[in-house]
C-alpha cells in the first residue's frame, strides 16, 4: 500500500506526525495521526508539595501555561477545601480573559485568517500572514501585534510572569491591584473590544462575503457529527474559567452537565499503540471506534464545541455575534469545523467584554486575597476551559499535602479522536483516484488540522515566501516512486 | 570474588583522623577498604563531596567529627550535622539505601571505636550489596531492550 | 527576500521534549520582530514554518549559522533531531532550562519509562485499559508499519548527547536577554568563549531582588508558602519560606520574585557551582538555627521535598542525576 508520511506536522504547538495509505486505485485507505511525545507530569507531580503544582503544570505547555496555572489553582483550593475570597476569583478571572485575548487573536491573524482571508489554494507565497496585511493593510499587521502585546503586558502584571504564572497561591493570589493599574487595564479592555468587533468584521467581510469560502465552511470535507463539550455557569451561559461542564448530543440535546469532581463518571479514555496521546470519550455513550454520530462517544472541545454547549453568551455584544453565527449556519449545533475559527472570534469578544467587566467591578482591587486554610488537604479536581478545550486537574494528596497522585486530561487531547477523524475526511476527500495530489491538496488537508488550533501556531512574523513541503510517495518497501514538492 | 565495599570516609584533622590513627598505631584491626580523605573540620563536608564520592563510585561515605562542643573551630560539627540531615533526606528520595551514609563523632582518644565503627559498616555494607549509582549513571539508559 | 548587501543569518529553532514557551519567548519580542526578521532567515521552526525533517537532512553541513535548540532529551526523536542540527549547525545555542539542565521534564529522573507508563496508560483513573496496551516504537497495523519515538528511560540536557557551544538559560529565557544575544551576534561582536553561558549575568538572584535582606539568615522554621502571610518587603529567605535565589543567575528581571513567588532556580547555577542543588543544600543545612540532633530533625521535616526544590530545572545537568530505581540494571548503549 502506497503511504505518505507528514513530519512533523507544522504551524502548532507540540510534535506529530500524519501517516495515509492509499489504496492501489489511489483512493484513501486510512490516515493515522500520531503523537510522539509524553513527559510524565502525571508521575513526576508525585511526591511534590500540592501548591508548587501550580507553577510546575505551567510548563505542560508554553502556549496556555495561563490555563495550567488556573484549573491547578482551582484544584489546589479544592484540595485544601477552600473558596478563594471574590477579589482572588475576580483577579484570576481578568488574568484568564486576557490570557484568552492574546491567544485567539495570534490564533486568528497568523493561523486562520491566510486560509481564508488570502484562500486556500491561493499561492503559497501569499497564503501567509504577509498575503493577510496585503490584503487588509499594514496598520492591521500592527495593530495585531500591538494587542497582542497589551494583552500579554496585562498577564504579566497579574500573573508575575507572563509565560509561566506564578499568581496562584492555595486560597487566592498573592497579589492584588491597585487603582491605577484598574484604570489602565479598563481602558485596554475597551480597545480589545473594538479590535475583536474589528476582527469579526474582517470575518465578515471577507469570509462571509465570498461565496467561495462559505461553500468550504459549510459543504468542504470538514463536518464532524460528534458531541459537544464546554463549561456553562449557572445560566448555561459560556464561562472560561468556571461552571459545570456540559455536554450536548450531535441534535443539540443535552447529554450531560457535571461538576469537576463528577468527570470520571463521565469522560474515559483509552490508549492505542501507535500514539503516545490517549483518546478520551463519553463514557456513557461508549468507544464505538473513530466513527462519527449519536451512537459514538466521541466529543470536541473547541470553541465552536463550547458554543454549540452553552445556551448563548453572557455578555451583551457576543451574544449578538452568537445569535448571528447560528442564524447564518442554519441552527444549533454547527457541525461543520471550519465554523471554529467564527466561534474563535465571538469568544475573543465576550473575553474582551468580560475583562471589561471585571476591570470595572468595585471588588478587583479588593485587599482580600487568601482565605484562610484549616483543613486537612485530601484531593480537588479543577476543571477550566483552556483556549483549545476543557482542562481537567485532578490531585491526590497525603494528610501534609504531599502530591500522591494526579491526573489531568487536557484541552487538545479531548480532540484526539476528532482531529484523527477530521483528517481522515479530508484525506479522503481530496486525494482520489487520478487527482494530482499537489501542495494545495495538502494545505486543505492541513486546515482539517489548524481548525482545532492544537496548541499554538503563531506565524506572526513573516513567513518565508515559501511554505516548503517534501511529500514522497513509497512503495511498502520504502522505495520512494515520486515525490510532490514545494520548496 | 566476594564483594569488598568501598567507604569513602571524610575525618575532621583534630579530632576523628587523630583517633583513626590511634586505631592504626593501636594495631586494631578494621577492614582496608576505607579511604580516608582528611579535612580541618568536619564543618568543611558540603553535599559535593558526598555526591560525587557516590558519583565515583563509593558504596559507603562515613562523616567522622568532634563530638559535639568539642569542634575546634566551635560550631563546625553542627554545620556538619544539619547538612548530613537534610542530605540524608534526599537522598531517601533518590533511593540510596540509608545505611550507605553514617555521620558519627570520634574524638582524639576513641581508636578502638573508630575501628568497631569500620568493622559495623563494611559488614552491613557487604550485606546490602554494592552501591550501582555509579554503574548506572556512567551511561544514559535509553531503555532499549 | 534576502538582502543582497550582507547575507542573513541562517537562523533555526527546534523543540525537544519542550512546551513551547521558549518558542514564546522568541516570538515575544513583538514590535522588534521586523528587526529580527530583517537580520535573520528563519529555515528551520516547526511551530511557525512548514520545513520538515526532511528538508533539515538535505542541507549542507554547518549551513545554518545558529541553532536555538530548547527543550530536553526524552526520546530518540529528540535526540536524532539534536544529532541532526548538531551536523548542519554552525553554532548550537541551548535555549531555555530544558536544553540548558533538563528542566521541569528532568523530574521524571525521579522516576522511570515502566513508572510512567504504568501511570499515565495503566492506574489513571480515568483511563479504561484491560488489555494493558502500550504505545510501542514499531507496530504493524493492517496497512502498514507505524512508528514512533522510543521513550528512553533517562531525561537528558543538550550536552548530554552533543556539543554545544553556548547556553541561554531560563524557563523561559528573558525575551530582552534573547535580544541582547541575538543582536550581538548579528552585528558581529566577538561571542564569549565557547561553552559560556550567554544572556544571563554572573551575579546571583539577591543581587537584584529588592527585597529587604539583613545579615542575620538564621531558620528556626521553614514554611510551606500558604502557612504565613509574606510582608512583603524581608528575604523570603529570612521568613523562612526556601528561595532559590542564592543559587540561580539573575537575568531574568527576578520576575517571580516581583510577585511574591519564590525563586525555583530556573536561570541555573552561577559558574562556580556546577551543581546547584549540592550549593543550596549547604546553605539551607548552615541556616538552620539549632545544634540539638532532634530539632534539626524536626526542622529538616519542614523541608518537604528537596529533590524537587534543589532541583527542581536541574535534575538530569546534577551529580547524582536520577534516582536509583530497584531491580534496575545498568544498560550500556
Amino acid at each position: 500500500m502506497k503511504r505518505i508520511t507528514i513530519d512533523p506536522i507544522t504551524r502548532l504547538e507540540g510534535h506529530g506526525k500524519i501517516e495515509i495509505f492509499l489504496k492501489d486505485d489511489g483512493n484513501v485507505e486510512n490516515v493515522y495521526f500520531q503523537v510522539p511525545e509524553l513527559r510524565g507530569f502525571e508521575k513526576f507531580c508525585e511526591g511534590r508539595p500540592v501548591e508548587e503544582l501550580s507553577q510546575i503544570v505551567t510548563k505542560i505547555c508554553g502556549v496556555c501555561p495561563g490555563c495550567h496555572h488556573m484549573a491547578s489553582g482551582k484544584a489546589i483550593d479544592a484540595v485544601f477545601g477552600v473558596e478563594p475570597p471574590p477579589t482572588a476569583q475576580k483577579l484570576r478571572e481578568l488574568f484568564y480573559m486576557a490570557h484568552f485575548v492574546h491567544s485567539h487573536i495570534a490564533h486568528f491573524y497568523a493561523l486562520a485568517a491566510p486560509d481564508f482571508v488570502v484562500g486556500p489554494t491561493a499561492p503559497v507565497s501569499e497564503r501567509n500572514i504577509l498575503g493577510v496585511i496585503g490584503k487588509v493593510g499594514v496598520e492591521v499587521g500592527s495593530e495585531v501585534l500591538k494587542q497582542r502585546r497589551i494583552a500579554q503586558e496585562i498577564q504579566a502584571l497579574l500573573g508575575g510572569h507572563q509565560t509561566h504564572v506564578v499568581m496562584n497561591m492555595p486560597g487566592g493570589v498573592r497579589k492584588g491591584l491597585n487603582e491605577e493599574q484598574r484604570k489602565d487595564i479598563e481602558k485596554k479592555a475597551k480597545g480589545f473590544v473594538e479590535f475583536s468587533q474589528f476582527s469579526l468584521k474582517v470575518f465578515n467581510d471577507v469570509v462571509l462575503g465570498n461565496k467561495e469560502y462559505v461553500d468550504i465552511i459549510l459543504n468542504g470535507p470538514y463536518a464532524l457529527n460528534i458531541y459537544s463539550m464546554g463549561l456553562v455557569d449557572q445560566n448555561n451561559k459560556l464561562n472560561f474559567y468556571d461552571g459545570k461542564v456540559r455536554v450536548v448530543d450531535t441534535l443539540g440535546k443535552e447529554h450531560c452537565k457535571y461538576s469537576p469532581t463528577e468527570y470520571l463518571d463521565f469522560v474515559e479514555e483509552r490508549v492505542e499503540t501507535w500514539s503516545y496521546l490517549k483518546f478520551p470519550f463519553l463514557k456513557k455513550v461508549g468507544w464505538k471506534g473513530f466513527i462519527e454520530g449519536q451512537e459514538s462517544g466521541i466529543y470536541h472541545a473547541t470553541p465552536l464545541s463550547r458554543l454549540n454547549a452553552a445556551d448563548g453568551m453572557a455578555t451583551p455584544l457576543a451574544q449578538i455575534e452568537y445569535e448571528r453565527m447560528y442564524s447564518t449556519l442554519g441552527g444549533k449545533p454547527v457541525s461543520a469545523t471550519l465554523a471554529m475559527h467564527w466561534a474563535r472570534l465571538v469568544e475573543l469578544l465576550y473575553a474582551s467584554e468580560r475583562l471589561l467587566e471585571l476591570a470595572q467591578d468595585p471588588e478587583i482591587t479588593g485587599t482580600e486575597l487568601r482565605a484562610k486554610l484549616d483543613k486537612t488537604p485530601r484531593e480537588g479536581v479543577g476543571i477550566v476551559e483552556a483556549q483549545r478545550g476543557t482542562l481537567t486537574h485532578h490531585y491526590w494528596t497525603d494528610e501534609k499535602g504531599i502530591v500522591t497522585k494526579v491526573n489531568i486530561i487536557v484541552g487538545t487531547t479531548n480532540n484526539n479522536a476528532a482531529i484523527c477523524m477530521s483528517l481522515k475526511k479530508a484525506a479522503q476527500a481530496l486525494i482520489k483516484t487520478g487527482v494530482d495530489v499537489n501542495e494545495g491538496i495538502l494545505n486543505m488537508i492541513e486546515m482539517a488540522f489548524r481548525a482545532y488550533d492544537p496548541c499554538f501556531s503563531c506565524a506572526t512574523h513573516s513567513l518565508p515566501g515559501q511554505m516548503p513541503m517534501i511529500v514522497n510517495f513509497r512503495q511498502t518497501n520504502g522505495e520512494i516512486i515520486r515525490t510532490v514538492r514545494r520548496d | 570474588m566476594e564483594f569488598k565495599p568501598t567507604i569513602v570516609a571524610f575525618l575532621c584533622n583534630w579530632c576523628s583522623y587523630t583517633g583513626a590513627d590511634l586505631a592504626g598505631t593501636s594495631r586494631l584491626k578494621y577492614p582496608p577498604n576505607i579511604r580516608v580523605i582528611r579535612l580541618m573540620c568536619s564543618g568543611r563536608i558540603e553535599p559535593t563531596f558526598i555526591l560525587k564520592a557516590f558519583r565515583e563510585g563509593a558504596d559507603g561515605v562515613l562523616i567522622c567529627g568532634c563530638h559535639p562542643g568539642d569542634c575546634h573551630y566551635h560550631e563546625g560539627n553542627y554545620k556538619c550535622l544539619r547538612r548530613y540531615v537534610l542530605l540524608r533526606k534526599y537522598f531517601k528520595q533518590l533511593g540510596i539505601h540509608e545505611d550507605r551514609f553514617r555521620l558519627e563523632w570520634i574524638s582524639a582518644s576513641e581508636g578502638k571505636q573508630f575501628a568497631e565503627l569500620v568493622n559495623e559498616m563494611t559488614r552491613t555494607l557487604e550485606k546490602i550489596g554494592p552501591c550501582k549509582i555509579k554503574a548506572i549513571l556512567e551511561t544514559f539508559d535509553k531503555g532499549e531492550d | 527576500m534576502t538582502n543582497s548587501e550582507k547575507p542573513k543569518l541562517k537562523l533555526a529553532i527546534y523543540w525537544g521534549a519542550a512546551c513551547g514557551g521558549c518558542c514564546v519567548s522568541v516570538l515575544d519580542v513583538h514590535e522588534k520582530l521586523f528587526e529580527v526578521v530583517a537580520a535573520a532567515d528563519l529555515v528551520f521552526w516547526p511551530i511557525a514554518l512548514d520545513v520538515k525533517y526532511k528538508d533539515v537532512e538535505a542541507m549542507p553541513d554547518a549551513s545554518i549559522d545558529v541553532s536555538l535548540f530548547n527543550g530536553a532529551i526524552r526520546n530518540s526523536e529528540n535526540e536524532h533531531i539534536a544529532k541532526l542540527l548538531r551536523q548542519k549547525t554552525k553554532v548550537l545555542v541551548a535555549y531555555g532550562a530544558c536544553a540548558h539542565l533538563g528542566g521541569i521534564p528532568g523530574l521524571a529522573n525521579l522516576s522511570n519509562r515502566e513508572e510512567i507508563f504504568k501511570r499515565v496508560y495503566d492506574d489513571s483513573e480515568s483511563t479504561t485499559n484491560p488489555e494493558g496496551i502500550r504505545p510501542v516504537p514499531n507496530v504493524q497495523m493492517p496497512e502498514g508499519e507505524l512508528s514512533i519515538p522510543t521513550f528512553y528511560n533517562d531525561v537528558m540536557a543538550l550536552d548530554q548527547v552533543v556539543d554545544v557551544d553556548y547556553y541561554l538559560p531560563g524557563c523561559p529565557p528573558q525575551t530582552e536577554r534573547l535580544v541582547e544575544v541575538f543582536m550581538a551576534i548579528v552585528t558581529g561582536a566577538e561571542l564569549p568563549p565557547k561553552g559560556s553561558v550567554v544572556g544571563a549575568s554572573d551575579k546571583t538572584q539577591c543581587d537584584e531582588c529588592e527585597r529587604k535582606k539583613t545579615d542575620n539568615k538564621t531558620i528556626k522554621r521553614f514554611y510551606r508558602p500558604w502557612e504565613i502571610v509574606d510582608d512583603g518587603e524581608t528575604c523570603l529567605l529570612e521568613q523562612g519560606l526556601i528561595c532559590m535565589g542564592p543559587a540561580t543567575r539573575c537575568g531574568c528581571g527576578f520576575r517571580c520574585l516581583k510577585n511574591n513567588a519564590a525563586c525555583r532556580g530556573c536561570y541555573g547555577p552561577v559558574e562556580e557551582a556546577k551543581d546547584p542543588g549540592a550549593k543550596m543544600m549547604s546553605a539551607i543545612a548552615t541556616m538552620i538555627d539549632s545544634n540539638d540532633p532532634d530539632e534539626i530533625e524536626r526542622i529538616v521535616d519542614q523541608i518537604a521535598d528537596p529533590a524537587g526544590t534543589f532541583y527542581r530545572y536541574s535534575m538530569p545537568a546534577s551529580i547524582l542525576r536520577r534516582k536509583i530505581i530497584k531491580n534496575e540494571s545498568p544498560r550500556k548503549t
